[in-house]
C-alpha cells in the first residue's frame, strides 16, 4: 500500500485540524477501543481503563504523538518510526489484528470532531495512512 | 444467538429512529467503494466510479445502497433472530452473488464511521459498542451460510 501525493496531502490536511487535540482525540480513541474491543485490555492488565483515567489520558497522548510523528516523516514512515516498530517487536507484541481496531476507532473519533472534514477521500487516505503505519510497527514481527 | 442487553437493544433502537436509510445507505456504500476500491469489483455494471466524486453523485450506487442499508434494518427489527432473518441472503451472497465475507465486515465499519460523523457525541463508546456488536453479528449472519 503505497501512498500518493494527495494522500499524503489529506494526511497532513487532517492532522493540522487534529492541532492541539492530540491527548483529547487519543484518550477517547483509547477509551472507545478498551469499550468496544474489551479484548484490547488485555494489553494494558497495568492500567486503570475506566473512562477518564490518568493513564489513559496520558496513553492517548503518546499514540497520537507517534501518529502525528509519522504525518511529519510521511516519505519516510519506516524510518521515523523504527525504535517503535522495534519496542513492538521485542517487548509488546501486539497481535497485528489489533492495530485495525485502534484504528477503526481513530477514524471513528475523527468523524465524530470532524465530520465535514473527513469526506471519503480523505477517510480512504487516512486508512492507508493508519495502514502504513500498522505495517511499519509489526514489521520486525518475524 | 446473540445475546442483547437491554442497553444495547435501546442504543440500537433509538439511534436507528433517527437515520436516514437512503442517504446512510448511500454514503455507506459509496464510502466502501472509495476506501475500499477493490470492493468495485462487484460493481462493474453500475457504470462510472473511476473517481470519488463520480461514486458520490452514481445513481445505480444511491439506489443499491438504500437497498443494503433497507435490508440492514431487518436486523434491527429482529435482533433476537439475526442468523434466521440473513439465512436466505447468506446463501445469496455466496452461490449468486459471489461475496467474499471480509467485504460485510469492511461494510459493518464503514457504517460506524459514517453514523459517527451524523451523531457526534451522540454516538458515545457505549452506543459504538452495541453498533460494532450488530455489524458483526449481520457479517456473521451473512457468511453463515457459505460453504
Amino acid at each position: 500500500m503505497v501512498l500518493s501525493a494527495a494522500d499524503k496531502t489529506n494526511v497532513k490536511g487532517i492532522f493540522s485540524k487534529i492541532g492541539g487535540h492530540g491527548e483529547e482525540y487519543g484518550a477517547e480513541t483509547l477509551d472507545r477501543m478498551f469499550t468496544v474491543y474489551p479484548q484490547t485490555k488485555t494489553y494494558f492488565p497495568h492500567f486503570d481503563v475506566h473512562h477518564g483515567s490518568a493513564q489513559i489520558k496520558a496513553h492517548g497522548k503518546k499514540v497520537v504523538a507517534a501518529l502525528v510523528e509519522a504525518v511529519n516523516h510521511i516519505d519516510d514512515i519506516a524510518g521515523a518510526l523504527s525504535k517503535l516498530s522495534d519496542l513492538h517487536a521485542q517487548k509488546l507484541r501486539v497481535d497485528p489484528v489489533n492495530f485495525k481496531l485502534l484504528g477503526q476507532c481513530f477514524l471513528v473519533v475523527v468523524g465524530i470532531h470532524h465530520p465535514s472534514a473527513l469526506t471519503p477521500e480523505v477517510h480512504a487516505s487516512l486508512d492507508k495512512f493508519l495502514c502504513a503505519v500498522a505495517t511499519v510497527l509489526t514489521a520486525k514481527y518475524r | 444467538m446473540v445475546h442483547w442487553t437491554a442497553e444495547e437493544k435501546q442504543h440500537i433502537t433509538s439511534l436507528w429512529s433517527k437515520v436516514n436509510v437512503a442517504d446512510c445507505g448511500a454514503e455507506a456504500l459509496a464510502r466502501l467503494l472509495i476506501v475500499y476500491p477493490w470492493t468495485q469489483r462487484f460493481f462493474s455494471s453500475f457504470g462510472n466510479l473511476s473517481s470519488a466524486t463520480a461514486v458520490i453523485g452514481n445513481p445505480q450506487v444511491r439506489a443499491h445502497g438504500k437497498k443494503v442499508l433497507t435490508s440492514f434494518g431487518e436486523a434491527v427489527k429482529n435482533l433476537d433472530s439475526i442468523k434466521a432473518t440473513f439465512a436466505h441472503l447468506s446463501e445469496l451472497h455466496c452461490d449468486k452473488l459471489h461475496v467474499d465475507p471480509e467485504n460485510f465486515r469492511l461494510l459493518g465499519d464503514i457504517l460506524i464511521i459514517v453514523l459517527a460523523s451524523h451523531f457526534a457525541k451522540e454516538f458515545t463508546p457505549e452506543c459504538q459498542a452495541a453498533w460494532q456488536k450488530l455489524v458483526g453479528a449481520v457479517a456473521h449472519a451473512l457468511a453463515r451460510k457459505y460453504h
